[in-house]
């Protein structure tokens, strides 16, 4: 999952040494203009007949119905309108042109489309409900009848932050000495390591939680508790980790471990003093990604945590729950859209959203800054 | 992906030498190539402790992927053992503590089609999606719209699947509706009544794989689309600005130089977004009806649907023993599956020239 542009912060480094870097099209020095005025009317006014030819359409076809119907009708007599109005002006050549460049920019309109609806259903939903006793109750005397003030996801919320938290304690150090290893020390055993990374990053989460469950759980070593959530996590986190952090320490400048090791520095004292600290932002970026890949995991929590009402702070011992647990709970418990479950479920979703969209500026933010700079 | 190109390493424990050698002739004095030398270097206890840690670090990778195939093997082998070829023929899934009948089949047929459609309606738009930010989008607005998409894949699934079942289902069964009544000659598309009031019923069409596929599409799509993208961007802007050149249009520069560079691009990430689709779990629990019968799976629009994940994430809370080994067992053949396509993805995105320095 690429949440973050690393082409970008790789060209900020490679572009003033002069190559080009391979980002590709930024490098174009002629941006050709196409789209002038006659265009844009064109293009205007085979949307206007495009309304109209739809509208005539609706009074006469009764096989189409609703909104999505009169849309689709729109959109595809837009696009023809658009192909043979350019085709008489200016040949077929720039008619296929125009009819490439509108399927094109309605594709991406169309996927933007989605991420609009379900962030607006989450804010809209979540916040309706939304009380401040949400974050501060447990659901230990909530049941189907209770006002939505009687339950909450304080114990939900708790045993996320514990649980993730305990993933990203065991899976960074070992993902960032990972990527160490593969960049740095590297050897025979770099490709397998390489290669089974990436396997490891496109294993099924539910398979991680089934692992945990067969191999500590079912031969007693761990109940279900928050710990033996936080070690599937980690499966999960790990493979993100070290890949993201792996991209970071290679944009860290040949000449700087050189110049370490020129000056009689062992290896360790290198990588130590040198590699990781000019790449700390990014490895923060690292273990940033890492969190919001594992924050909203659902499946394996199901498999090894089961999930409780009740507040629990110690995640080696009894049962805990997570937000994700919460709503699907809560979903699974709902009979309508309105009651007081479903409510909660939204309301915690909301939760959930805000905590992802946090993580998702903070990798924004420390992502857009340099690697390999060095400091004063 | 990763070219191991860590030349900073290599260049920092050897070192270049151009050596000087005089010819046979004794003149005139000849440069050979430089040949790269390896040092000996003696390394003190630190830097032994440190290349040892690194090398458990990277170590652990490969144990823990042989751990998570051996045990998956070990407690779903009870259920495999019981059933025999069965488990991979049988359609039925009704395991039991102490035995019961399962196969996977249909299991693994449900998960194959809602992947199919994921993949069928994601890979278009992924495509186009990819093209616009590096084509046809102003250059200001590129940056943005590549954060938008990475926010899309930063949606928790659990969250996807609510958003599902509860806002685009009820908006869905219409179209689902429209489909079966007009277009019941396209394969999956003819729908049988299961309520006995004809397929015109809207309660058909609840729960579907189809529907189920729409929005697993949604979640793949950001992913196929960040592969393509950065193949898409990595074409020779050389061969670009030639096509521009010789009076080509950007359509005629995407067909020339951009897709015929990013093939490998196109077909990795559409793979990519396949092993997530098939392993894809809470999104698809909450959707599908799960549906063992066969003739329901392959009428997509109908009430139906069934995956390996979903089946698993669904019944473990009451399941034990047999149960219990049989869905071990089921995770262990989603997990080959995916191994499986992830690896084939990695191979065509790695071999295709463009794709060299792909993160995927």
């Amino acid at each position: 999952m690429a949440l973050i542009d690393l082409t970008a912060a790789e060209a900020h480094l490679v572009a003033p040494r002069g190559g080009d870097g391979g980002t590709g099209n930024s490098d174009l020095l002629v941006e050709p203009r196409y789209f002038d005025r006659d265009q844009v009317i064109t293009h205007v006014a085979s949307a206007i007949a495009a309304l109209a030819f739809t509208w005539l359409v609706y009074e006469r076809l009764t096989v189409f119905s609703g909104d999505l119907g009169f849309l689709v009708v729109w959109w595809v007599s837009f696009t023809g309108f658009v192909y043979v109005t350019s085709r008489q002006q200016w040949g077929s050549v720039v008619a296929t042109n125009n009819l490439v460049r509108v399927v094109v920019t309605s594709a991406a309109a169309l996927a933007l489309i989605p991420l609009a609806a379900i962030l607006l259903a989450v804010i809209v939903r979540g916040w309706r409900g939304m009380q401040i006793s949400f974050l501060t109750t447990t659901m230990r005397t909530a049941s189907t009848e209770s006002k939505f003030s009687q339950g909450g996801a304080w114990h939900a919320i708790v045993g996320t932050l514990e649980v993730v938290g305990l993933a990203a304690l065991m899976s960074v150090p070992l993902g960032i000495m990972t990527a160490v290893f593969l960049n740095e020390v590297g050897g025979r055993l770099a490709m397998p390591v390489r290669m089974l990374t990436d396997a490891m990053s496109a294993i099924p989460s539910i398979v991680a939680g089934l692992f945990i469950f067969a191999v500590l759980i079912q031969s007693h070593y761990l109940d279900q508790t928050g710990f033996s959530g936080a070690l599937a996590l980690s499966i999960l986190m790990l493979p993100t980790v070290t890949r993201t952090a792996e991209v970071v320490l290679r944009l860290v400048p040949g000449g700087l471990r050189e110049a370490s090791l020129a000056l009689g520095s062992t290896e360790w004292r290198t990588t130590k003093n040198v590699v990781l600290p000019t790449a700390r932002t990014g490895l923060v970026t690292a273990v940033v990604l890492g969190v919001a890949r594992i924050i909203g995991e659902t499946a394996p929590l199901i498999v090894t945590m089961l999930g409780s009402q009740l507040f629990n702070a110690n995640p080696f011992a009894n049962k805990q729950d997570a937000l994700p647990i919460y709503i699907w709970t809560q979903k699974l418990t709902s009979t309508g859209d309105n009651t007081v479950t479903a409510n909660w479920m939204w309301a915690g979703a909301f939760v959930l959203m805000v905590l992802v969209l946090i993580l998702f500026v903070t990798a924004r933010i420390l992502g857009n800054r340099t690697v390999g700079v060095r400091r004063g | 992906m990763f070219t191991p190109g860590s030349t900073a390493r290599k260049v920092a424990s050897t070192c270049v030498v151009s050596t000087v050698r005089v010819s046979a002739a004794d003149t005139p004095l000849t440069l050979v190539d430089d040949v790269p030398i390896d040092i000996a270097v003696s390394r003190g206890a630190s830097d032994r402790a440190y290349r040892g840690v690194s090398y458990i670090a990277g170590g652990t990778t490969l144990l823990l992927m042989a751990l998570i195939a051996f045990f998956l093997v070990k407690r779903g082998w009870q259920a495999i053992d019981y059933e025999g070829w069965g488990f991979f023929t049988k359609t039925e899934w009704n395991p039991t503590a102490a035995g019961g009948t399962f196969g996977v089949a249909a299991l693994l047929l449900g998960t194959a089609i809602i992947a199919i459609i994921a993949l069928a309606l994601a890979v278009p738009i992924a495509i186009g999606v990819a093209l616009f930010i590096t084509e046809f989008a102003p250059r200001r607005v590129r940056k943005s719209l590549t954060s938008l998409v990475d926010l899309l894949a930063a949606v928790p699934s659990l969250i996807y699947g609510i958003w599902g079942a509860i806002i685009l289902q009820p908006k869905e069964i219409y179209v689902s509706r429209f489909l079966s009544a007009h277009f019941a000659w396209f394969p999956g598309f003819h729908t049988t009544s299961v309520t006995g009031h004809g397929p015109t019923n809207l309660a058909d069409f609840a729960s579907s794989g189809f529907l189920a596929g729409i929005v697993v599409a949604l979640m793949i799509l950001p992913i196929s689309a960040a592969i393509m993208r950065e193949v898409f961007a990595q074409a020779p802007p050389g061969e670009k600005e030639g096509a521009l050149a010789l009076g080509g249009t950007r359509w005629g520069v995407i067909r020339d130089v951009v897709v015929p560079f990013g093939r490998g691009g196109i077909v990795g990430g559409s793979m990519l977004g396949l092993g997530r689709a098939l392993g894809e779990t809470i999104a698809v629990a909450l959707l599908v009806s799960r549906s063992t019968r066969t003739h329901d799976l392959l009428e997509v629009l109908k009430t139906g649907g069934n995956s390996i994940a979903a089946t698993i994430a669904r019944s473990w809370a009451e399941s034990s023993g047999m149960a219990t080994s049989a869905l071990i067992a089921a995770g262990l053949v989603l997990f080959v599956v995916t191994l499986i396509v992830n690896a084939g993805a990695a191979v065509v995105v790695n071999r295709s020239r463009s794709g060299a320095t792909t993160e995927i």
